[in-house]
């Protein structure tokens, strides 16, 4: 069984309402750190925990938090990112919806060590109804004290505020977050300088992941070593893998990190095996934007070791013969699935989300979608297979963002384990899988 | 189809709001306002944002309104055309394709008489296909206003609209309230 630092409580009845997440002992990392914790000691704290964001990029969160420029009078802002959009994540959603008390309570720990006096939390605009979740529950944290001025007598005080998106992909990167909460487009900034130096109206920010947030009360009510003791390697403590596709129990759940892969995928207690005893042909582990393997090196590392639900074992390989853990998206596909179509899906959606700053990009993934629909519909020829990672090649790491790398990687690993698929599309002219 | 003549304006429960929401922001940014403005613009003007609409949200922020253009052209929940009176969004990427997400498309294709993007000759109905809702779990998903559908089939779609049908459906509402 995993370790339950975010779910725990989570099927408990009426838990979105402040009384019964404080009966549960909500807010008690609040009151315990306000009271024997500096900030810098907070950041220490989580910097000692191995916490990493679990946005996607797995970037140590106290190394990213120690590195707010404290050396001025400016304000400082601490942003949750709440846009959850990477296809295949829906994780975040149900700690808003179910938890929005964990989150907030999250919220202020981070806060307070960031010297953060107001905070946001940014959520998708087709998220409204998690919006008025989380609005009421900060209501209600207002009214019991844990917000507002001198929380707790502590002498510190925050405001804490909800912020809708309207749909944009491109707003998950933390710099068009920061652009569209200032009332802009979602267009990314060229980093450095980082959002910690120059970030929301141009003042020092941070912007972590609601589910990294929602890990913050544990850690602090339970202390670093505690959660570093769970997990395995560099990757500490636990996530939350939303599990969908060809599955019989699609889902989300928390495993400890370092769950063998083999038995996320067939054990009853996670995704309970592949939908109609059919087989397991390949798996996107971590969101959309990571490489696509195929059932044998999703289940076991191309030197035959046991995958693991981890950073390290995920991309052990490399993207040769690895993946990477993203953001926990775990999309399962079964032998019927057609790797050229949910290929052509995906290219569709970078095409639409692109932001059209960078031509690689804004160019690229329309050629990429235009060049896939035409082979999906099987007017496609062999050269195109080439052409498609030609295009890939020149997107990726040549943009200022990484959307263009996300666009890149799900073509050219689909080409790399799955081109006979794209080949008989081809010979065929048609898809080989369809009746 | 909604008549673009009208000069919008909210009433005082809706400009108190939007007041609310402006002071969320530090003096002098209150730009950042505009998302949520616009959400409420758009579902008081049938779900659409008219050139009068966008220029209304830029007197209230105290902004030139290529401001507010720019940015409603960018992001795809606001309409720049008038919609249908219930906008029925069906996502299309891998997770809810893998579960049928195109059959579902086509039924309601078929049972509206529309392609995406359009708008039925009552003016009721328009259909968009999406991208990602991040509801995956619970494959294919639909969106109508701030209201999400999950497991659709072709028979939940069809107990859907016949109950859209008969309460005459509007997905166009505060998304605040």
């Amino acid at each position: 069984m995993a370790k339950q630092i975010l779910l725990n409580n989570i099927d408990i009845p009426g838990l979105a309402s402040y009384e019964v997440y404080r009966k549960l002992g909500g807010y008690s990392s609040v009151e315990k750190t306000l009271k024997n914790f500096t900030p810098d000691e907070v950041t220490a704290e989580v910097k000692k925990s191995g916490l990493r964001g679990r946005g996607g990029a797995g970037f140590p969160a106290g190394m990213k938090w120690g590195f707010i420029d404290k050396s001025t009078d400016n304000p400082r802002y601490f942003v949750c990112n709440f846009d959850e959009s990477e296809p295949g994540t829906f994780k975040d959603r149900h700690i808003g919806q179910l938890n929005p008390h964990q989150l907030i309570e999250g919220m202020i720990l981070g806060s307070y060590a960031l010297g953060a006096r107001t905070s946001y939390i940014y959520i998708r605009g087709e998220l409204f109804y998690v919006l008025r979740i989380i609005e009421k529950a900060i209501d209600e944290a207002y009214r019991n004290g844990f917000l507002g001025e001198n929380i707790l007598g502590s002498g510190y005080s925050l405001d804490l505020h909800c912020h809708p998106g309207a749909g944009a992909y491109i707003c998950g990167e933390e710099t068009a977050l920061i652009e569209s909460l200032e009332g802009k487009r979602g267009n990314p900034r060229i980093k450095p300088p980082f959002p910690a130096i120059v970030g929301l109206y141009n003042c020092p920010t941070v912007v972590n992941n609601v589910e990294t947030i929602a890990n913050l009360p544990w850690i602090m009510n339970n202390g670093a070593d505690a959660y570093a003791a769970i997990g395995i390697g560099n990757s500490k403590g636990t996530k939350l893998i939303s599990a969908c596709g060809h599955i019989n129990k699609p889902g989300i759940y928390e495993i400890e990190l370092g769950l063998p892969v083999e038995e996320f995928i067939y054990s009853d207690e996670y995704c309970g095996g592949i939908l109609n005893g059919k087989k397991l042909k390949a798996v996107v582990a971590g969101g959309s934007s990571v490489p696509v393997l195929p059932a044998e090196l999703i289940l076991r590392t191309a030197n035959g070791e046991p995958r693991l639900m981890s950073y390290e074992s995920l991309s052990d390989g490399g993207f040769q013969s690895g993946t990477m853990l993203g953001s926990g998206g775990f999309i399962v596909m079964d032998e019927t699935a057609c790797i050229v179509k949910n290929l052509l899906t995906f290219s569709r959606f970078y095409h639409h989300e692109s932001c059209g700053q960078c031509s690689p990009c804004r160019e690229g993934t329309g050629w990429i979608e235009k060049i896939l629909h035409r082979i999906e519909s099987g007017k496609g020829s062999m050269k195109d297979i080439d052409l498609l990672t030609d295009i890939a090649k020149h997107i990726e790491g040549n943009t200022i963002c990484p959307l263009g790398d996300a666009a890149a990687w799900p073509v050219a690993s689909a080409i790399r384990h799955f081109r006979e698929e794209f080949e008989d599309h081809i010979k065929l002219q048609r898809c080989p899988l369809s009746k | 189809m909604q008549s673009n003549t009208n000069n919008i304006e909210f009433n005082s429960e809706t400009l108190a709001l939007v007041n609310r929401i402006i002071l969320r922001y530090p003096q002098g940014k209150q730009k950042s306002a505009i998302l949520p403005v616009l959400h409420i613009a758009q579902a008081e003007n049938n779900g659409w944002l008219s050139a009068e609409t966008m220029d209304y949200v830029a007197s209230l922020l105290d902004i030139q309104p290529i401001e507010v253009y720019e940015v409603a052209s960018f992001y795809s929940m606001f309409n720049l055309q008038p919609v249908g009176n219930c906008m029925i969004e069906v996502c299309q990427t891998g997770p809810c394709w893998l579960k049928g997400s195109e059959e579902i498309l086509a039924h309601f294709e078929k049972r509206l008489g529309i392609k995406p993007g359009e708008t039925t000759a009552d003016g009721k109905y328009s259909l968009k296909a999406v991208e990602c809702l991040a509801a995956c779990g619970n494959a294919p998903v639909i969106q109508v206003g701030t209201e999400y559908h999950e497991k659709i089939t072709i028979e939940k779609a069809d107990e859907l609209l016949d109950k859209w049908q008969a309460e005459n459906k509007c997905s166009h509402t505060n998304p605040y309230l």
